[in-house]
Formats: structure tokens, C-alpha cells, sequence
């Protein structure tokens, strides 16, 4: 951040910090500027990744830089006002800076940002404040000093990286492959279908730094002799579209893109957005070519594998966003300086997106070989209302939950594997006492299941019939034998599935049964919902030391179950109760229960 | 499963007849193009919020392609729509973080309000009401989303008191 005699006021204008109010924040600041009362400079940036505390206006002055967190239209002037006024940070509103420790440094200074190396700090808008922070700087360094095809992917080979978009399959191998094939026309794909819900990783990037995901696949397209790269962009990314498409019209004009790139005969490349139309499965790699292709997004058998036969049966080299996005900063410095982070065979830093019921919920880039106790603790700021840490999901729909006993795993693919979860793409989303995991397992392969092709018969009706043994446990209709038939089903389903989609869809039913056995246990044998989360299960009583016969309650019932007049004690007929918990949520006094 | 899509013959609406002359220039730009077939959807769905019926015959015409399996496209990916929709659509995310924080809570408050289920458009074809997945606004789950403004940190209640608000500015408008 470099300092310039005239302040300049930034907004974090992500899609996150726009959904907290950042645009209302931006047009106070804009006309606080036209107002002409202060001399400054206003700019716009994309998420910096602190979501709990958006929207964020930085401040950079001769002092330095300094983030103020929580800037809603109604609270940003009066805090920017006194920042000139006293030109001193306003205390306690500050949550990170150059100059002066604040309130979320824990947050910042666990984070090692490569991936992110640009999200919040360039307008994503610009190119030239891209150019200073190092874009273009290494696909200018491969093709003036003339590397050769084979040493750049051995860089990427040395560095250890590995697909971020689920798999981890090491990314110089993938490449390599595709080099080695003759063929004269071969395609570069980023895959941009980012469709855990609950995972905004790539969506961030995109937003907030699209070049360095064009660069990446622009030295891919070298690295492999592919002349087109298309970038699969779910269409609820509206906002990232829009970013990448500028960033595509300012990269060709400034010649990193197009016919001889930056001058470089024999290397042309061109670069274009196709919108996706909804459907998780088409994340998977051969769906989404045949979704790129205009068909319906259904996977097909592999080999052949994209390197050989991809997008009109030609080579293609398909990398997650976040894999792309890693590319540059490998070749600006080095492999070593990449494999320096992580464990042995986990390299470099992740990703996450952390959510659920965490304090600080956002984005964090983290060395591989941290433990999860460390990224919720340390990073996140602990559990929401200070509750007890349950367990924590990862790898979404195809993952599986960790469980607060194995806190201290660490992050790698290997470790990770081994609880039954996955690493997914970096979706984590953190538990507490009140979240029922059955009801958490039925939400996952409720969407597996709803999202599967129906190519394969496993996949198609196994989940169905799964779904509805959970959706019976959760209605306090489960069966001694349930646990066995799901355990039973899932091995099929994960035999005898043709994609990722429906061999992993049991995980998240077998991670919950393994970690989580007792609760099963407790719906089916004693119909009792620990977390208090299945309704059916509940039972509502009224406490008559505490109600004040205040008649609330009885006039919110919906099924007339309350019974007792004013300033007396009311109770509920249990026979007439639907258990709908509107008592409950309704009385000011806490006088109605729930077990 | 995806088949789920199909609308069954229940909750199939009465569709406007709808002018298609203006899909003559989206023929125009993906002409010969390989490939476009989703493209030419979207820019159909644009037009008219939905696809209409007929416009199925006439891509077909246009592009040579069946008309079983331009449907089997639309009725594939979920972004598209066969029934028209209401004036005003309101998405109540279901991704996982929203899902934690109890977003059922807010469809069924908001299903009650307007006395539709999650999917449908209510008689007066103002609100529509969805589910979506991640809105990307996970901390402030849970969130619904009505045209470009996301509200969050909602309970049933307060997301009824959005409805309600954006009913009464509806109708001062009119
Ligand atoms: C059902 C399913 C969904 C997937 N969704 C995504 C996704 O949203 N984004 C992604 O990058 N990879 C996704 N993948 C993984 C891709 O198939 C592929 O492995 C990946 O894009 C390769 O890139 P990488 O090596 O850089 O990770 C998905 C796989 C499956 C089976
Ligand atoms: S496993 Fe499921 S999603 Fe994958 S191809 Fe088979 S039916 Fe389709
Ligand atoms: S709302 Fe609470 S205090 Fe009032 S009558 Fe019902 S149980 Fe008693
Ligand atoms: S849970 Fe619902 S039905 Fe039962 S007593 Fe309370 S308000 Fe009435
Ligand atoms: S701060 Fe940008 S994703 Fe939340
Ligand atoms: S899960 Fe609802 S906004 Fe992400």
C-alpha cells in the first residue's frame, strides 16, 4: 500500500460488502468527497474477506493505512470526519492497520494471502493497479526470457500444487499430460461453477482479482499450446461475470491477450466467459464441457480423460479458479518459495470460507498444516455466544464433518481424508450445540439428491431412499434397522456411482454415523432430538412458576392446544399440540419449555 | 433428481401469448455458432422472464436442433423457467451457512404471509417465492434476497415485516 499525499478513502465493494449495505456506504463517501469539505480520493476494492465485520472503508494517509470495520451509511461519515478532523485512528472502530494495533489483527496475522495476494487491495476494475501488484509480471518474465513449455510445468510440478477444486490432483501433472498430446488444437477451461452452498472461495477471487486467474490460464494456454480458454462461471455470479469481462476486454488491450501475445509469434490466446445455468453437477469436469458444448450437463465415463479427449474431443486442461489464481505468484517466486508452505504432500496455502456459527465468519487463506482448532479459535474468534464447538463440515455436499474431538487435525488432503471428510473446495462450515447433525446430514443429501443427473440408478434412487430413512429418523418414525440400511445403501451408492457427485454423496450420512452415532441412537430408540432441531420430537410444557397467565401463547396457537385465562397458568394438551414452536418463540417469559 | 423440473400438469399456469419476433436477433448472433443452445435460452429467459411454449418450436426451426432436447436442456438446468413469474421474486437463501442458522424458519414465515408454497406465484402474480442456494452472504446468514437487495440476519418475523414493506410500497406505486 503505497502512500500518496492525498488521502484516499476504499470501499469494499464485494458482493458480500454490497449485501451489508457497502454501495449506501460508497454514495455517502462520494458526496461527503463532492461536497468539497476534505481533499481526498475515493476508490472502490472487493473483499478483503473480513464478512463479519463489512462494510470496510480503509483510510490511507501519510500515517499509513487503516481499516474501519462495520462502515453502514448512517455510522461511516461522523467516523471519517473525526479520522481528519483529530487525523488520528477513531478508537474502537478500527479493525486492522499499519500503524497501530486493532481489534482484528488475530485475524489477519494468522493468514498467509497468495491466492488472495490482490482481494481487497486493487480495484479489480483496473488494470494498472492489477500491473503494480505483480500482474503480468510472470507471463512477460516466460515469454521475454523465452522458458521453455516443459520448464514451466516443471515449476509448477516442484511447487506441489494441487487442484483446489476438490480433487488435489497435482496440477503440473495435469498439465503435462495435455502437453504431451499432439493434437493442434487443445482448450484451457477454469472452472468457475463453484456450487458447495456455503463456499464463496472462488467467487472472492474472481470478484476481487480477476487478472490473476486470466494470467494463470494464459501460461496454462502456453504451457500446453492451447490457443482458448473458457472460463465456466455459475450466473449467480452476476458480479463476477462482470469483473472477468472487463478484465478480458483490458487484458487484450493491453496485449496479454489475443493474437501473439505480447508479441510472441506462434502463441495466441484468446479468452472467453460462458454462464452456467444452474446445476451443481455440471462442476464436475465432464458434465461441464458438455454443458459448455450446449447439452444437458450429464458426466460421462473416464478415460477418456479431458487431456485426451475434452471439450469437441479435443485436449483439455481443466483448473479450479483458485488453482489458476496460485499459477503467477508460483512463477514470480518460485517453487521453493510455494513448497516452503504446507506439509509434505500438501503444498502452499487454502482457501476456506468460514461460516455456520463462528464469530468472525469470512474468508481466510491459511498454510496448509494448520489445525482446524486454529482456524476456528485463533482465526474465527471462537464459537458464536460463546456456545460449545460441535463440529465442523467440510468439503460440503461431498465432504463430511470433523468432529470437536479431532480439532487438532491439520489441514492437508491426506489428514483430512482420513476422519471420513474430504478438503473440498473450502467450504467450513462450523457447528455448535444446536445444530442437530441428522438434520444436517438430510440437508446435504437432500441437495445431492435433488442435484444428482439420474444417470446412474444408484445415484438416482439410492440417495432417494436414504433421504427418506433420515426424513422418517427426523420425524421420530426411525427404525432399529435404519442405521444398518443406511450404512448398507451408502456403500452401494459409493460403488456404484459413475461421478464424483454420487460417490461422495453418502459421506456426509457415514461421517455423522461414525462421529455422531449416539444422536442417530437418541431419535430412534428414544425419539428425542438432542439438539433440538427436529420439531416432531419435542415436546412443549409450560412452566407454572414462571408463566404470568399473560394469554399470548394461547392466542398464537394455531392448533387452540393452550389452554388458561388471563393471570392464570396456562398449559398444553399435548394430544392437541402440532408442535409447531410458536409458543415457545412467542413468551417473554421463558416460561415455555422444550425437551 | 433432476427430472424434478418438469412442471406437472397441476401447476402448470395459463401462459400469455407472447410477441417472438424480438428472438430474431439472439438467431442472428448465434448463428452457426456450436454450442449456443444455452446461450440462446438465457437470452430467451431475459426477454420474457420465462420461456414461453412456443418458443421451443421456433428455436427449433431456427437451429435444427429437436425440440425433445431443447427441452430436455430447459428442463435440466434449474436458472430456467417454463411458467411465468411473479413481479417480484423473492429468494430465501438455503445454502448450509443459511441452512445452520434455521432458513427454514424464514420460508415458512414467508409462505404463511403470502399463502403460497416455496416455488409458487402467488393469484395476483406479484411475489414468487424460491429457495436458492448460497447468496454469498454467509455471515449475515440467514439472508433472502428481493431484486438486488439482500436483508439479512433475519428471523421469521422480520423477514414477514420485509414482505409486508415491500407489499405497501407496491402498492403506493400503483
Ligand atoms: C459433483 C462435482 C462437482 C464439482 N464441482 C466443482 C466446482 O464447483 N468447482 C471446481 O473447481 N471443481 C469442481 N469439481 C471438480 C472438477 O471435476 C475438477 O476436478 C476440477 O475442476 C479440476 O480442477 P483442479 O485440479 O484445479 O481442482 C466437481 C466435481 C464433482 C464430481
Ligand atoms: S453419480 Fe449421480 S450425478 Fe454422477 S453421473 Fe451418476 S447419476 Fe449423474
Ligand atoms: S406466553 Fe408465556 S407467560 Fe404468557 S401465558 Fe403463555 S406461557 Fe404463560
Ligand atoms: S407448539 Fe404450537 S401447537 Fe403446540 S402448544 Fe405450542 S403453539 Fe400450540
Ligand atoms: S468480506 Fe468478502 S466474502 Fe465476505
Ligand atoms: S448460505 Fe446463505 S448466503 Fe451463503
Amino acid at each position: 500500500m503505497e502512500t500518496s499525499i492525498k488521502p484516499k478513502i476504499i470501499v469494499g465493494l464485494g458482493s458480500c460488502g454490497i449485501a451489508a449495505g457497502a454501495a449506501k456506504t460508497y454514495d455517502k463517501l462520494l458526496a461527503l468527497s463532492q461536497s468539497g469539505k476534505y481533499d481526498f480520493e475515493l476508490a472502490k476494492t472487493s473483499c478483503i474477506g473480513m464478512c463479519y465485520k463489512e462494510p470496510l472503508v480503509e483510510v490511507q494517509d501519510k500515517a499509513g493505512s487503516v481499516i474501519y470495520g462495520d462502515m453502514t451509511d448512517d455510522k461511516v461519515i461522523a467516523v471519517i470526519e473525526e479520522h481528519f478532523a483529530t487525523d488520528k485512528i477513531v478508537a474502537g472502530m478500527a479493525v486492522h492497520s499499519s500503524y497501530s494495533e486493532a481489534s482484528e489483527d488475530a485475524y489477519f496475522n494468522g493468514q498467509v494471502k497468495i491466492a488472495l495476494r490482490n482481494c481487497g487491495y486493487i480495484d479489480p476494475e483496473s488494470i494498472e493497479e492489477a500491473e503494480n501488484r505483480e500482474a503480468y509480471k510472470a507471463i512477460r518474465h516466460i515469454l521475454k526470457s523465452e522458458m521453455k513449455q516443459m520448464d514451466v510445468i516443471q515449476t509448477i510440478l516442484d511447487s506441489g500444487l494441487r487442484g483446489r477444486g476438490g480433487g488435489g490432483f497435482p496440477t503440473g501433472m495435469k498439465w503435462k499430460f495435455a502437453f504431451q498430446n499432439e493434437n493442434k488444437q487443445k482448450y484451457i477451461i477454469c472452472n468457475a461453477d463453484e456450487g458447495d452452498p456455503g463456499a464463496f472461495m472462488d467467487r472472492s477471487l474472481l470478484e476481487g482479482d480477476p487478472h490473476a486467474v486470466l494470467e494463470g490460464m494464459i501460461i496454462g494456454g502456453y504451457a500446453i499450446s492451447a490457443s482458448t480458454g473458457i472460463i465456466y462461471c455459475r450466473a449467480e455470479y452476476p458480479l463476477a461475470i462482470k469483473r472477468l469481462n472487463i478484465a478480458i476486454k483490458q487484458a487484450f488491450d493491453k496485449g496479454y491477450l489475443g493474437q501473439n501475445v505480447m508479441g510472441k509469434e506462434n502463441f495466441s490466446f484468446d479468452i472467453y466467459v460462458k454462464e452456467g445455468a444452474g446445476a451443481f453437477v455440471c462442476g464436475e469436469e465432464t458434465a461441464l464441457i458438455a454443458s459448455i458444448e450446449g447439452q444437458r450437463g450429464m458426466p460421462r465415463k473416464r478415460p477418456p480423460f479431458p487431456a485426451v479427449s475434452g471439450l469437441w474431443k479435443k485436449p483439455t486442461n481443466i483448473n479450479n479458479v483458485e488453482t489458476w489464481g496460485n499459477v503467477p505468484w508460483i512463477i514470480n517466486h518460485g517453487a521453493p518459495a510455494y513448497a516452503a508452505y504446507g506439509t509434505t504432500k500438501s503444498k502452499g496455502t487454502k482457501v476456506f470460507a468460514l461460516t455456520g456459527k463462528i464469530k468472525h465468519g469470512g474468508l481466510v487463506e491459511v498454510p496448509m498444516g494448520i489445525t482446524i482448532n486454529d482456524i476456528i479459535y485463533k482465526l474465527g474468534g471462537g464459537i458464536q455466544n460463546d456456545k460449545k464447538f460441535k463440529a465442523v463440515q467440510l468439503g460440503g455436499p461431498s465432504g463430511g464433518c470433523i468432529p470437536a474431538e479431532l480439532g487438532h487435525t491439520i489441514v492437508d488432503y491426506d489428514s483430512v481424508n482420513a476422519t471420513g471428510a474430504i478438503m473440498g473446495s473450502g467450504g467450513m462450515v462450523v457447528m455448535d450445540e444446536t445444530t442437530c447433525m441428522i438434520d444436517l446430514a438430510k440437508f446435504f443429501l437432500h441437495f445431492t439428491q435433488d442435484e444428482s443427473c439420474g444417470k446412474c440408478t444408484f445415484c438416482r434412487i439410492g440417495t432417494k431412499r436414504m433421504l427418506e430413512i433420515l426424513e422418517r429418523i427426523t420425524e421420530g418414525k426411525g427404525e432399529p434397522a435404519d442405521m444398518e440400511k443406511l450404512e448398507t445403501l451408502a456403500d452401494q451408492i459409493k460403488n456404484n456411482s459413475l461421478c464424483g457427485l454420487g460417490q461422495t454423496a453418502p459421506n456426509p450420512v457415514l461421517t455423522t454415523l461414525k462421529y455422531f452415532r449416539h444422536e442417530y441412537e437418541a431419535h430412534i430408540f428414544h425419539k428425542k432430538c438432542p439438539a433440538k432441531v427436529c420439531k416432531p420430537l419435542l415436546t412443549y410444557t409450560i412452566d407454572a412458576e414462571k408463566c404470568t397467565g399473560c394469554t399470548v401463547c394461547g392466542k398464537k396457537c394455531p392448533s387452540s392446544a393452550i389452554e388458561g385465562g388471563r393471570k392464570t397458568t396456562h398449559s398444553i394438551h399435548q394430544d392437541k399440540c402440532i408442535k409447531c414452536g410458536e409458543c415457545f418463540t412467542v413468551c417473554k417469559f421463558d416460561a415455555v419449555l422444550v425437551e | 433428481m433432476r427430472i424434478h423440473r418438469i412442471p406437472s400438469e397441476k401447476v402448470k399456469q395459463e401462459q400469455p401469448s407472447v410477441d417472438l419476433s424480438p428472438l430474431a436477433h439472439l438467431f442472428e448472433k448465434y448463428r452457426n455458432k456450436s454450442g449456443s443452445l444455452i446461450p440462446l435460452l438465457q437470452g430467451t429467459q431475459h426477454l420474457y422472464g420465462f420461456i414461453p411454449a412456443p418458443a421451443f418450436d421456433l428455436i427449433s426451426k431456427e437451429t435444427g436442433i429437436e425440440t425433445a432436447d431443447i427441452y430436455g436442456v430447459a428442463t435440466f438446468y434449474a436458472q430456467f423457467r417454463l411458467n411465468p413469474v411473479g413481479k417480484v421474486i423473492i429468494k430465501v437463501c438455503h445454502g448450509t451457512a443459511c441452512h445452520v442458522q434455521n432458513a427454514n424458519a424464514i420460508t415458512d414465515a414467508v409462505q404463511d404471509e403470502l399463502e403460497v408454497k416455496d416455488g409458487e406465484t402467488t393469484p395476483d402474480g406479484l411475489f414468487t417465492l424460491e429457495s436458492v442456494a448460497c447468496l454469498g452472504c454467509c455471515s449475515l446468514a440467514p439472508v433472502l434476497m428481493i431484486g438486488d437487495n439482500s436483508y439479512g440476519k433475519l428471523t421469521g418475523k422480520s423477514a414477514v415485516k420485509v414482505v409486508r414493506d415491500i407489499k405497501e410500497t407496491m402498492k403506493n406505486e400503483n
